[in-house]
């Protein structure tokens, strides 16, 4: 694996892949169900649950429907404090303004904070082809950087690996890094962190430049929040002089009353966690105490495009906190390499057509990357109803629409590649609105049942080549219904009231066993 | 009260005997079962797969077919939220885009529908339908009869009190079975992966049977379970509940 997504297959194609992988199957399945588990039993702790994750709809809806007033309510406060802010219209300038910064600064390396914004923008590998190196001090990402992969996950980024390949990993690759993992490294769990810990802190320590994200970012204050577990956040965000933090235009809070709510939702649902071990706030810059000079970089990276629809903008509200993608059973069976992109699961599949677009194979294959079971739904800790936001893509996909581009209105076209696809469903829909037709068909398909094949041609291959058919009856429901009630006398308007009948009902319904 | 089945596409050519099972059962509780032969499908292909303008005239149909029904009935968890859940705002959606579709009208015929087990539960009010099933079952909530419809444990309820049935649980039962549509073929990799842990779940039971609400899913677990040899056979709630000491269940004559 390269640690580029472009290129990737559609997304079929990478899951099915992705299912022949056993073990990768194994790790998903076994990471997966438990953190699942631990969630629902997190959750089931507060009896306000409901009420919390309704809050926490309403604020984000809120910030959405203001955001204008909201952001610049940030710039005025963090540049009070002491803060720069920048504006990103896109990856391309954000890089441009966080390059420019690094440089300002005569530093080549940076140590950063997990950040899903950066990953978006692919600011490490940015920085690299200026030559500045990029050290990333989260475990996870840790391991997915020596081990020259993608993350898979939006929490736990190495998900896809299990401890045997993470001591191979820091094992073959740490040296060329930095400090080399110790002799004799076993899988166990804390060696490994060890082995992490000390390899890290030799960054820690040198770093003059830190690069973040953020989660949530309190408007009335200008206040920048992030959440996290491991502690390696707040080295980077209070050790070097410069901090540059990139931060989603969506991620704002009115106030900090708010982050009660979302200081309960998040690590709920994302860790199974009642707390973070770690939350660290900052307010610009205080002379003495943490970095001297800090940068905001407000990244907008086709937010504003997805705020204008009406139903996709819900997917604005996300947290990251990736509950959507531990209860998914496509992502515990495709991987999170398959949706080609920093966001996986079914927040992915709702997120990167809406910030990439649905011009590629695989950005127009993620809408169908769910079998729309709804659990996502039902975990989200923001109440985003992924299933209809889901339908809505499927349908700019295959009907093209209306959609905002770079702020202009814009028409899509339907994509290619659904051609056999459009004249079957118009066939069926042909036969559906005419019942005549439709009970031909099916007599059709009764009386040539001898002759009807175990394993189909064609399309019909996707389903015949792991299941059996179900067989055709020797007649449809309606014709019976015909032959053993007269179906003559069923036009609207006719038939008896309730409980007048039923006596002979019995045996009826079996005379054809 | 005037009840109409709506027996849904699915059913009709391929698994009349569950249609037959629905009129059994409600005609042995006394209602009186219309079938007015006009309907047809519920959209739901149509619309999932993201031909919202195609699922119209079907949205339109299913309207003006039961509309002078007091309830309509469904054999299907999915297609009797596709109707509550995504008719209405098909309509609402078609008028706004300037096409002739009464949102009052689906709106209407949305409310009046009924999954067959809460019609069972809730209209009338009864959860020992006197049936008689002597076998080990065990039980699969669907995805769009458990999170959609929020059928709850009516379906348990009511197999409950299934005279010589033996309920099993079903480890992982609110897992999806992977079906989902044109999902099924779409990503049939995955949809088999999800399906094949279902199946084999569904054999750790040691049940004879698997229970859904929902033929499609059925379909689905049934393909699987039979392409690895297995004997489990999935079968509809409504022909357990229409089997009687008299008129005991017999796998359809095909």
């Amino acid at each position: 694996m390269s640690s580029t997504y472009l290129g990737m297959p559609a997304f079929p194609e990478a899951a099915a892949a992705a299912t022949r992988d056993e073990r990768l199957r194994a790790n998903l399945r076994h990471a997966t169900h438990t953190i699942r588990d631990r969630r629902a039993k997190a959750v089931a702790e507060l009896e306000d649950w409901a009420e919390l994750r309704a809050a926490g709809a309403a604020l984000k809806n809120r910030v959405l429907r203001h955001l204008d007033h909201y952001l610049e309510q940030v710039e005025e406060k963090v540049t009070a404090a002491g803060g720069v802010v920048h504006w990103a219209a896109d990856a391309a300038e954000a890089n441009r303004i966080v390059t420019e910064l690094v440089r300002a600064t005569g530093e080549r390396e940076v140590v950063k904070v997990k950040s899903m914004a950066t990953q978006e923008i692919g600011l490490n590998e940015a920085l690299e082809r200026e030559g500045i190196r990029c050290y990333e001090t989260d475990l996870a990402e840790l391991i997915v950087q020596l081990g020259d992969d993608l993350p898979s996950h939006i929490l736990v980024p190495a998900i896809h690996r299990n401890r045997s390949e993470i001591r191979d990993i820091f094992r073959e690759r740490m040296a060329s890094w930095g400090r080399a993992a110790p002799e004799g490294l076993t899988d166990s769990p804390a060696q490994l962190t060890d082995a992490a810990r000390l390899h890290l802190r030799e960054k820690f320590l040198r770093a003059r430049v830190g690069i973040s994200g953020a989660n949530f970012l309190v408007a009335d204050t200008g206040t920048a929040v992030v959440v996290e577990s491991e502690g390696n956040g707040r080295m980077c965000l209070t050790l070097p002089e410069t901090l540059i933090s990139v931060v989603g235009i969506e991620k704002i809070v009115p106030s900090r009353r708010d982050l009660e709510v979302y200081l309960q939702l998040l690590p709920r649902s994302s860790t199974a966690e009642r707390m973070n071990p770690y939350t660290s706030m900052w307010t610009g810059t205080t002379d003495g105490d943490g970095p001297s000079t800090f940068h905001l970089v407000l990244l907008d990276n086709g937010r504003t495009d997805t705020l204008a629809d009406p139903v996709g903008r819900q997917a604005l509200r996300c947290i990251r906190c990736s509950a959507c993608l531990n209860v998914c059973p496509v992502y515990e069976r495709a991987g999170g390499h398959a949706y080609g992109s920093p966001y996986p699961g079914p927040i992915g599949a709702i997120l990167t057509p809406q910030l990439r677009g649905t011009s590629t194979a695989l950005d127009a294959s993620l809408p169908y990357a769910s079998s729309l079971c709804g659990a996502c739904y039902e975990v989200c800790p923001v109440a985003i109803d992924i299933p209809e936001v889901l339908l809505h893509l499927r349908e700019r996909v295959v009907q093209g629409g209306r959609v905002t581009v770079r702020g202009r209105r814009r028409t899509v076209r339907p994509a290619r590649g659904h051609t056999s696809e459009r004249a079957v469903l118009r066939a069926a829909q042909w036969v559906l609105d005419r019942p005549g037709a439709l009970r031909a068909a099916q007599r059709l398909a009764s009386r040539t049942r001898g002759l009807h094949p175990r394993r189909l041609p064609g399309p019909g291959r996707a389903w015949t080549d792991s299941r059996e058919l179900p067989r055709v009856p020797s007649e449809p429901f309606r014709d019976w219904w015909r032959r053993t009630r007269g179906g003559a006398q069923e036009s609207p308007g006719r038939g008896s009231r309730a409980g007048t009948s039923g006596a002979s009902g019995d045996d009826r319904g079996q005379e054809e066993r | 009260m005037r009840v109409a089945l709506f027996i849904t596409c699915v059913n009709d050519t391929l698994y009349p005997a569950t249609g037959r099972a629905v009129v059994t059962l409600l005609e042995r509780l006394g209602v009186q079962v219309h079938f007015p032969e006009e309907q047809s499908c519920c959209g739901q292909p149509h619309f999932n797969t993201g031909y919202r303008h195609q699922t119209e005239p079907l949205v339109r149909r299913y309207a003006r077919v039961f509309a002078e029904y007091d309830y309509v009935v469904t054999p299907s968890g999915s297609c009797a939220a596709m109707v509550r859940d995504h008719h209405p705002q098909v309509a609402r959606r078609a008028r706004k885009e300037g096409r002739e579709l009464s949102p009052a009208a689906a709106q209407q015929a949305a409310d009046r529908t009924y999954e067959l087990t809460e019609f069972l539960v809730d209209v009338l009010g009864v959860t020992d339908v006197g049936a008689w099933f002597p076998h080990r079952v065990t039980y699969h909530p669907t995805c769009h009869g458990l999170r959609m419809l929020g059928l709850g444990d009516r379906p348990r309820q009511l197999l409950e009190n299934v005279r010589g049935l033996e309920l099993l649980e079903l480890e992982g039962a609110q897992e999806c079975c992977g079906f989902g549509g044109t999902f099924a073929l779409k990503n049939s990799a995955v949809s088999t992966a999800m399906g094949k842990d279902k199946a084999r779940s569904v054999e750790a039971t040691g049940a004879q049977a698997v229970c859904t609400v929902d033929n499609s899913c059925g379909m689905h677990i049934g393909g699987l379970l039979a392409r690895r040899g297995s004997t489990v056979r999935p079968v509809h709630i409504a022909e357990i509940l229409a089997s009687t000491a008299d008129a005991p269940y017999a796998e359809a004559a095909v």
